[in-house]
């Protein structure tokens, strides 16, 4: 094939073409809000969409003020967690004033004694009226170590010299049950996120594997899962956490309770991923990955896990508070933790029987914060699951 | 469909197996030897030991034999009707058990029932009123279920019943019925007690149930055959009626696989506050005394009561549900 030839190199074409650079654009023009839409990454899609979900951004901030004030705690409490105040045993929540004889004072307190009631042996703290005591703000007060590591004694408040702040009472004995909240609150909210991380730890491997390899060890994982989930959650867990040897510290108590709680957590998350999994491994995507040789580690969590990361994130969060309920109630139980480890669950076991809610109710107070966790989480959740898929 | 049936019946038996051997490993787990710590704990309050009893026991559950072993006499016991032997009370467990177990069921199945008194018209207004104050509110409410511990709602109920009503709750019997044989004034009683209990363990699966019941019924509403209902010129109330609802329906049933382990925790911790003569109260004291054999038979009863919940609810599910049922198997 000798006639073939190759056209003259420098031969100029015959039609015109425009030197401009390339605008895919040009024909039809963005809006500057569209083309900020186009270009805005998934991460920032999803942030624009749980915008949207007003009770979800404010269940996230008071989440986020919660577990910021556990990291300063010993400053917010006005007292000491072990404090005792022998004098003040079962005290009712003290009023706070801020006007003395119709004179503004601010936030003060009047001084309070016990007074035996003769006829019902209950205990009264009624309110001497003379002299108001102001409270001291950014002051030193009880003393404690700071993330039992630094010896300190400042308090963002402090009650004033000659008087007490019990603001929410005080229980059997005589320790402040404001600053026994703040303190459990850092048990209570960490148990949960750190089982959350070793459930979704388990979820991701578990799930991943089942879904990725399918087959056999699909089935023994599935029938794994189905029987875990026949169990009743409660029962179990008390179960478990009662045979926790008694001679364990307080603090791997803990741990052994966190485990527990991620132990019989993880099922939910693992479906998911599998069941995503076994979906996105048929794609061309992954076929690719593979024929190029990259190893399934690699495929699963280079290729495939971050296409639905974010709905995995969003059922996550979904399920810390059933963890942080299900502490409570084994607290609450007397087969969770133990003091002096201090969680909500902890301070509710002293509200155990019926006695304590007609005479000295406020124990029940720690329930409160409970509550606003367990809502604030299945609010922030649900923003999360929808702004999981900004595409739709 | 016959066929169906029995494979589902013959699947219940690797899982109640395997079940049966998580509670063994529970059962072993507490370190030591129990009959060991048991001997050191009565020698350390000064009784004496009785030694034929030690041997009754060692023997009993064969525990100088290999575990296996010991696992295979367990288990075997139990398909005889035999439970074990409680340590703490010094008698067999079917007799400490007694009427509990039954009162367990009675319970959770009356519990079953409310869930669903009160969740299907609830969750058909929310579903159908998405959007509205009325669906927000119930919502909320059902939100609140979730959240409030349900051992502090026991609580409270108690004192408020105690105070508005004047009677004194806990317990799930008048007093002249208890240890007496079942007649209908007892079973009248009984659920005159129930109430509370049921309203209190049954206000979480409720509210977890009505927003699973809108979710779904949502998805059927915005199907075409609704939509061609409608366009068809059928009233609202009757479109609803002959098509979403009945799928609603199936919906119940096939949810009682993960509503009752959840009725079952609640039942167990609201026992324990309201002192119900169900197993809530007795697993608790078993566990604290580390009496795991006794702790053990309930764990397995209740799972065993999840287990053939699930399997009825399928059986019902098959019976009802054409599709299922011609096809001859469910499609999940």
């Amino acid at each position: 094939m000798s006639t073939l030839e190759l056209p003259p190199a420098a031969k100029t074409t015959d039609h015109f073409v425009s030197t401009e650079p390339f605008d895919p654009g040009s024909a039809v023009r963005l809006t500057p809000e569209q083309e900020r839409l186009y270009l805005a990454s998934q991460w920032k899609l999803m942030w624009w969409k749980f915008k949207l979900h007003r009770v979800a951004v404010v269940s996230g901030v008071i989440l986020l003020a919660m577990y910021a004030s556990t990291l300063v705690t010993e400053f917010l409490a006005p007292y000491n967690l072990h404090t005792r105040h022998t004098d003040f045993i079962y005290a009712s929540p003290q009023p706070l004033h801020l006007f003395h004889e119709g004179r503004f004072v601010g936030p003060f307190v009047y001084d309070r004694h016990k007074a035996l009631d003769m006829e019902t042996l209950r205990r009264n703290y009624p309110e001497e009226r003379t002299t108001p005591h102001p409270l001291r703000f950014f002051c030193s007060g009880d003393s404690y170590r700071f993330w039992g590591l630094i010896d300190m004694s400042f308090h963002v408040v402090c009650p004033p010299e000659d008087a007490t702040l019990f603001l929410l009472g005080t229980d059997r004995l005589g320790r402040d049950v404001l600053s026994r909240i703040l303190y459990g609150a850092r048990i209570s909210l960490t148990i949960g996120l750190l089982g959350i991380t070793i459930s979704f730890a388990l979820g991701l491997v578990i799930g991943g594997l089942a879904g990725y390899y399918g087959g056999w060890v699909d089935m023994t994982v599935q029938r794994m899962i189905e029987i875990i989930r026949s169990f009743p959650e409660l029962p179990l867990w008390m179960a478990l956490s009662a045979v926790l040897p008694v001679t364990w510290s307080p603090i791997l108590i803990y741990f052994g309770i966190t485990g527990i709680l991620a132990l019989l957590d993880w099922t939910g998350l693992a479906r998911a991923v599998r069941s995503k999994l076994l979906a996105l491994r048929e794609e061309d995507y992954t076929t690719a990955a593979r024929l190029m040789g990259a190893r399934p580690s690699r495929i699963i969590g280079r290729h495939l896990l971050p296409g639905f990361m974010s709905h995995l994130i969003a059922s996550a969060t979904l399920s810390i508070p059933g963890m942080i309920l299900g502490e409570t109630a084994l607290s609450f139980l007397g087969i969770g933790l133990r003091p002096p480890i201090t969680s909500w669950g902890v301070l509710l076991n002293e509200a155990q029987n019926i006695n304590v809610v007609a005479l000295y109710p406020w124990l029940m107070l720690p329930v409160v914060p409970v509550i606003i966790v367990i809502l604030s989480f299945n609010f922030f959740g649900d923003g999360l699951r929808d702004a999981a898929d900004p595409y739709r | 469909m016959l066929q169906y049936v029995a494979k589902r019946v013959l699947l219940m038996i690797p899982t109640l197996i395997a079940i049966s051997i998580i509670v063994f490993t529970i059962i072993q787990l507490p370190p030591g030897n129990y009959l060991e710590s048991y001997i050191a704990e009565l020698q350390a309050q000064g009784e004496s030991v009785d030694p034929q009893k030690i041997a009754f026991l060692r023997e009993y559950y064969g525990l100088d034999k290999p575990l296996p072993e010991q696992y295979l006499h367990w288990a075997t016991g139990m398909l005889r009707g035999d439970f074990g032997y409680s340590f703490e009370f010094n008698m067999p467990v079917t007799k400490v058990v007694g009427d509990r177990m039954f009162l367990t069921i009675i319970v959770s199945f009356v519990t079953i029932l409310f869930t669903w008194a009160v969740a299907f018209p609830i969750g058909i207004y929310s579903a159908t009123h998405q959007y509205s104050w009325g669906d927000y509110g119930l919502s909320l409410v059902g939100f609140l279920g979730i959240a409030i511990p349900n051992f502090m709602l026991a609580l409270v109920m108690m004192y408020v019943a105690n105070v508005v009503f004047g009677t004194s709750i806990g317990g799930l019997m008048s007093p002249e019925y208890i240890g007496k044989p079942w007649s209908w004034d007892k079973v009248r009683s009984v659920l005159e007690h129930s109430w509370i209990p049921v309203v209190v363990i049954g206000t979480s699966g409720t509210a977890g149930m009505i927003r699973r019941l809108r979710a779904n019924l949502l998805d059927e509403l915005q199907k075409q055959y609704v939509v061609t209902a409608r366009a068809k010129g059928l009233p609202p109330r009757k479109v609803l009626r002959k098509y979403p609802l009945r799928m609603a329906l199936n919906f119940f049933i096939s949810d009682i696989g993960s509503l009752l382990p959840h009725i079952i925790s609640g039942a167990e911790i609201t026992a324990v506050v309201l002192s119900l003569p169900t197993t809530g109260p007795m697993l608790l004291a078993a566990l604290k005394s580390q009496d795991m054999y006794l702790a053990g038979s309930f764990l397995m009863f209740l799972a065993f009561l999840i287990v053939i919940g699930v399997l009825i609810s399928d059986l019902a599910l098959v019976a009802l549900d054409p599709r299922i049922r011609l096809q001859g198997g469910v499609a999940r």
